[in-house]
C-alpha cells in the first residue's frame, strides 16, 4: 500500500517543470479544486483523468491563464507564473472544439502565434512549413477551415499550439470529436509526436483507456482532488483505493476483514488468500479487490489454486475479442471473470446458469483500506 | 407507393408558392403599375396621367397604349439638376448617418453581448422598446427636444455650455439626431446577433497564442463581426436613403432628400409620372446595394459550410 508516485521521476535535487503548491480554485461555495499540490516533470506525457466535473479542466485552464487560483502557488520553471496573463505564458492549449479561426486559412491559423511574436516572414513560412509537414499537412496551408474534416482540423490546432515551441504543451480533450477508430491512431502519432519533440505534454482526458495509452503518467482526480498519481500500469494494478479500482476498467470489490499474520481475509464468502503486505494490521478493515481477467473459469474445482469459489453464470457481455461474465457466488454477489474468445467457433464455453469454478492466486488481487 | 412523396412534394410546392405569391401580389404587381406610369405624361385629369390602359379595347387598346408611352419623366430627371442633388443629398445622409450609427451601435451591441446571459435578454428588449410608440410620435418628440425653447437648449444652458439658444431645428444635425435616433435598433440587432454568437474559446485561443486583449479585438472579434457590421450598415443605409418623414419634420428646406422630391412632386405638382420615375430610379440605385446584401448573405452560408 506504500507505493509513491513512482514513475520516470527523476532525483530529488532536480526541480519540476511545473508546480501545483496547494492549489484551490472556488466558485462561490463551490470548490472546484480542493488543496492541489502536483509535480509535472520536464517531457512527461502527463494525464489529467477523472469524471466530468471533477476539476481537471480548470486545473488545466489555471495553468494556461484563463483562470486564477484562489488559493496556492503555480510554479513554472520554478518561477511563480500567477501574475503572468495567459498571453505572456510559455504554454499554449489545444482547445477541445479546436477553437480555429474561421476567418483565416490554415496557414494563417497556424502562424497566428507567431504573428504576435513579430517574427520575420521568412521565418514564419518556414515554421508554417515546418509544422505542416509535421502534422502532415502539407499542401493544405491555403484552405480554410471550414473545408477540412475533423481530423485534419484537429491537426491544425495541434500544428497552431505547437509552432511556438511551448515549455508545456495543454490538451484539453484532443480526440474528444474524433470517431473512435481515428482516436486510436490518433493517439498513438500524438505519442510518436511527443517522443521526437520532447516536450511536454499535459492532457485532460475523461477516457480511461486513452489515458492509459498515451501517458507516461496519470494523476486521477475526483472531486477536486487527487486520488492518485502514479504511471498507468501502477494506477491499475495497485489502485490506492476502492473509488481509484472502480474508475479504471472493471473490478470486482469485497469487503472482508484481515486475518492475523495478514495473509488471510474473513470475508462473507470465506476466507481468502491475499498476499501479506507488511504495512496492513491485522484485523483492519479491507476490500479485496480483483480484476476479472487475473481470474481464471473453469467447469470443476480447479486443484492447487489457492482461492476457488463456485458460483452460477449469471450474465454474459460478448465484446468481439473477449467476453465478460458475471458469476453469481454463495452469498448472492456478483463476481466479473474475462475470458479472451481464442476459438473461431463463437461458441461461449459457458452458458447461464453453468455451474462454474472461479480461482485466483493469492498475489491476484489488491487489499485496499479506502 | 409513390403516392405518398408525390403529396408531400406538392405539399412543398405549395409552401414554396407563398412567398412568391406574396412578393407577386405586394411587390411586383405595385411595381409594375408604379413603371408603368413612370412612362406617362402628366394631364389635368382623373388620373392625372395619360395614356390610360383601355381594357375594352382589346388588342388595339394595347398597341395605342405601347405607342402613347414617353420617357418625358426620365428626361426630366437627367435635365434638371434639382432632383440628381436631391439623390446626391440623400446618398449623403445615408452614408454619414450609417457610419455614425455604426460607431455608435457596435459598442452598444459589443456591450450587450458581454453582459451577463440573464441580463441580455433586458437590454435587448431596452433597445427594441422605442418601438411600443409610434414612429411619428417619437419623431414630433423630437420637434419638442429640439426647438428654441426645448429641453436640449435648456440642459445646456443651465450647464453653461451655451449662453443663447441654439437653433437645432430644420438643419442637417437636426436630420442626423432624427436619423441615428430611429434607425438605432436596426444596426444594433443584427451587431449583436453576429457578436453574441461568437465563440469565446476564439479569444482565449488568441490570448494563449500570445495576443493581448485589445489587440485580439482587432484580429479576432472584429473580423468575425463584419457580416453583422455589414447587415447592420445596410439595414440602415437602404431605408435612410429613401426616407421621408424625419427630414421633413426635422431637416430645413434649403436642400431636399429624394423623398421629399417626390413627394413634392406627387402631391404638389401632381406630376405622377416624375414622382414614379424618381422610385424606379430610386429602386434602381438601391438595387446595388441590396444585391451585394444579397451575395454576401450567400457568401456567409457557404463559408460555415
Amino acid at each position: 500500500m506504500a507505493q509513491d508516485s513512482g514513475g520516470p521521476e527523476p532525483a530529488a535535487d532536480r526541480r519540476p517543470l511545473v508546480r501545483f503548491e496547494g492549489i484551490a480554485k472556488r466558485y462561490g461555495a463551490l470548490a472546484a479544486i480542493d488543496s492541489l499540490t502536483l509535480d509535472i516533470w520536464q517531457g512527461e506525457f502527463f494525464a489529467l483523468l477523472g469524471p466530468s466535473g471533477c476539476g481537471k479542466t480548470t486545473l488545466l485552464r489555471l495553468l494556461a491563464g484563463f483562470e486564477s487560483p484562489s488559493a496556492g502557488r503555480i510554479l513554472l520553471d520554478g518561477e511563480d507564473i500567477g501574475a503572468v496573463p495567459p498571453h505572456r505564458r510559455p504554454v499554449n492549449m489545444m482547445f477541445q472544439n479546436y477553437a480555429l479561426f474561421p476567418h483565416l486559412n490554415v496557414e494563417r491559423n497556424i502562424a497566428f502565434g507567431l504573428r504576435q511574436d513579430n517574427a520575420g516572414g521568412r521565418e514564419i513560412a518556414d515554421r508554417v512549413a515546418e509544422m505542416l509537414a509535421l502534422v502532415q499537412l502539407r499542401g493544405y496551408g491555403k484552405r480554410r477551415v471550414g473545408q477540412l474534416s475533423g481530423g485534419q482540423r484537429q491537426r491544425v490546432a495541434l500544428a497552431r499550439a505547437l509552432i511556438k515551441r511551448p515549455r508545456v504543451l495543454l490538451l484539453d480533450e484532443p480526440m474528444a470529436a474524433l470517431d473512435k477508430k481515428l482516436r486510436g491512431e490518433t493517439q498513438f502519432e500524438l505519442m510518436e509526436l511527443q517522443r521526437r519533440l520532447g516536450t511536454t505534454f499535459v492532457i485532460v482526458t475523461h477516457d480511461q483507456e486513452e489515458a492509459m495509452i498515451v501517458a507516461d503518467r496519470i494523476a486521477v482526480m475526483n472531486q477536486g482532488r487527487l486520488a492518485q498519481v502514479a504511471p498507468p500500469a501502477e494506477i491499475y494494478e495497485r489502485p490506492h483505493s476502492r473509488w481509484v479500482a472502480d474508475f479504471l476498467g472493471e473490478v470486482t470489490l469485497i469487503e472482508a476483514r484481515l486475518g492475523p499474520g495478514g495473509t488471510v481475509v474473513d470475508s462473507a464468502l470465506g476466507n481468502l488468500r491475499v498476499a501479506a503486505d507488511p504495512a496492513l494490521k491485522p484485523g483492519a478493515k479491507v476490500w479485496l479487490a480483483l480484476r476479472p481477467e487475473k481470474l481464471r473459469i473453469g467447469s470443476d474445482r480447479p486443484a492447487g489454486e489457492v482461492n476457488a469459489l463456485a458460483g452460477t453464470v449469471y450474465e454474459i457481455g460478448y465484446r468481439g475479442d473477449m467476453s465478460l461474465y458475471k458469476v453469481r457466488l454463495a452469498d448472492r454477489s456478483l463476481m466479473k471473470v474475462v475470458l479472451a474468445n481464442t476459438s473461431l467457433s463463437g461458441r461461449a464455453p459457458f452458458d447461464v446458469d453453468d455451474l462454474v469454478w472461479l480461482s485466483w492466486p493469492a498475489e491476484a488481487g489488491v487489499v485496499l483500506t479506502q | 407507393m409513390s403516392a405518398e412523396p408525390n403529396r408531400r412534394s406538392w405539399g412543398r410546392r405549395l409552401v414554396l408558392l407563398v412567398p412568391y405569391l406574396w412578393l407577386l401580389l405586394f411587390f411586383l404587381v405595385p411595381f409594375v403599375i408604379v413603371l408603368k406610369i413612370s412612362f406617362s405624361q402628366t394631364v389635368l385629369a382623373q388620373p392625372p396621367y395619360v395614356p390610360v390602359l383601355d381594357w375594352s379595347a382589346g388588342w388595339q387598346g394595347l398597341t395605342d397604349f405601347v405607342a402613347r408611352l414617353s420617357a418625358e419623366g426620365y428626361r426630366l430627371l437627367v435635365s434638371d439638376p434639382i432632383y440628381l442633388l436631391s439623390y446626391l443629398k440623400s446618398l449623403e445622409v445615408a452614408a454619414f448617418s450609417t457610419a455614425i450609427l455604426l460607431l455608435i451601435g457596435y459598442p452598444i451591441a459589443y456591450g450587450i453581448a458581454r453582459c451577463p446571459r440573464g441580463l441580455q435578454p433586458v437590454l435587448v428588449m431596452a433597445v427594441v422598446l422605442p418601438f411600443w410608440t409610434s414612429f411619428l410620435i417619437r419623431v414630433y418628440a423630437w420637434i419638442n427636444i429640439l426647438q428654441r425653447d426645448g429641453l436640449l437648449n435648456e440642459v445646456l444652458l443651465r450647464l453653461h455650455l451655451i449662453d443663447q439658444p441654439l437653433a437645432w431645428l430644420a438643419s442637417d444635425t437636426a436630420i442626423y439626431i432624427g436619423m441615428v435616433y430611429s434607425y438605432l435598433p436596426f444596426m444594433v440587432l443584427p451587431l449583436y446577433a453576429t457578436l453574441e454568437r461568437l465563440d469565446v474559446s476564439l479569444l482565449e485561443a488568441a490570448a494563449d497564442l500570445g495576443c493581448p486583449r485589445w489587440k485580439s479585438f482587432w484580429l479576432v472579434t472584429l473580423p468575425l463581426s463584419l457580416p453583422g457590421v455589414a447587415a447592420g450598415s445596410l439595414l440602415c443605409f437602404i431605408p435612410i436613403v429613401g426616407e421621408f418623414v424625419i427630414p421633413d419634420l426635422l431637416g430645413g428646406s434649403r436642400s431636399l432628400m429624394i423623398g421629399q422630391t417626390l413627394w413634392l412632386e406627387f402631391f404638389n405638382n401632381r406630376d405622377w409620372p416624375v414622382a414614379s420615375a424618381i422610385a424606379v430610379t430610386l429602386l434602381a440605385l438601391l438595387l446595388l446595394p441590396m444585391l451585394l446584401y444579397e451575395r454576401m448573405q450567400q457568401r456567409q452560408l457557404e463559408g460555415r459550410r
